[in-house]
């Protein structure tokens, strides 16, 4: 039962990375989607970002002096001026370590 | 004019930086498979078959919390729906492809992949063999998270929990979208999108993860209206 549920994840996965791709003519879209298309990146990461600052493990907001939420704004400010992604990840990870290993200890 | 082995390399060298994300979270995740009570088989098959961390990670939770078989199956399909917005994007890089070579990409489509794709195809239009690109990224991605998982299934979480590296995931998509705060129309997107799912967030299935983006590019089509 658990491999049969996984397989039909899989097709269903699969399918959502393969339609647009393959099963949908470019000339369908209109010139009006193709311009909104180009937001798809601003759309969908803030749908992941927020939530994993400001809420915790068990789904409710942090309060305001949670370390992520500083973290993240370091992230911010450090990757907005090296445009460096490895720089945004590497300052946002040091600056949180270092509040909840020095700061919070 | 690039090779396309040049730019295959240049698609694996983009995402080379989000492995300090994706390595610690495939390390969780094949860890979680492990402690729910899973077959180590059965979790690494998820790897394989769904290819897709949070929708995995997510799958296991709800079954061996006693969720039906549907139930799970219908979370995945909602979280992994994102994927027919990046497919959309992509479609123009891979139009001239074969169907058969289409159906093989597509299974290499990622969240850090299809951004630095993008990212990089737009800054280089007239790019002959653009989907060399996506596939160094995809194809880099995939066996990162596969390589990730197998050890956190055989070893277990062996990243401490104090570390708090699920901080990482967030941070990567911060990375991939800091570059555009630099336009305020994405910049509005984004907060319009951010904003629904912290809105959102309780909504059943985690339908948040594709309700926030329909919601940011539905004020991204009336903001192109007021524009002209």
């Amino acid at each position: 039962m658990t491999w049969l549920s996984i397989i039909i994840s899989g097709i269903v996965t699969y399918f959502s990375r393969m339609a647009m791709v393959a099963l949908i003519d470019r000339e369908m879209l209109g010139t009006k989607v193709k311009e909104v298309l180009n937001y798809v990146p601003a759309a969908v990461f803030p749908a992941i970002i927020f939530p994993g600052i400001f809420f915790n493990d068990f789904g409710s907001f942090v309060e305001i002096t949670d370390p992520k939420i500083y973290g993240a704004i370091v992230a911010l400010v450090v990757g907005f001026y090296s445009r460096s992604v490895i720089a945004t990840i590497v300052s946002g990870l040091l600056s949180y370590w270092f509040i909840i290993f020095f700061l919070l200890r | 004019m690039l090779s396309k082995s040049k730019i295959f390399f240049k698609g694996i060298v983009a995402v080379l930086p989000h492995m300090l994300s994706v390595i610690p979270f495939g390390i969780i995740t094949g860890a979680i498979g492990v402690e729910l009570g899973f077959d180590p088989i059965l979790v690494y098959a998820t790897s394989l078959i769904i290819f897709g961390g949070a929708s995995q990670i997510i799958f296991m939770q709800l079954l061996s919390g006693g969720a039906s078989s549907l139930v799970a199956i219908t979370s995945v399909g909602v979280i992994n729906s994102r994927h027919l917005l990046y497919g959309a994007v992509l479609s123009e890089y891979l139009e001239k492809l074969s169907f058969i070579k289409k159906l093989f990409i597509s299974y290499f489509i990622v969240d850090q992949g299809f951004a630095e794709s993008n990212k990089y195809i737009k800054q280089n239009k007239n790019l002959s063999n653009p989907h060399y690109y996506v596939l160094g990224t995809g194809i880099t991605l995939w066996f990162c998270w596969q390589l990730s998982t197998i050890s956190g299934i055989i070893l277990g979480s062996f990243i401490p929990d104090e570390l708090g590296l699920k901080f990482a995931i967030p941070l990567t998509f911060l990375a991939i979208i800091v570059n555009d705060l630099r336009k305020l129309d994405h910049v509005f997107v984004m907060l319009v999108s951010g904003f629904a799912s912290l809105i959102l967030f309780n909504a059943p299935f985690k339908s948040y993860i594709i309700l926030s983006p329909i919601v940011a590019l539905i004020a991204a089509f009336i903001m192109l209206r007021f524009k002209k």
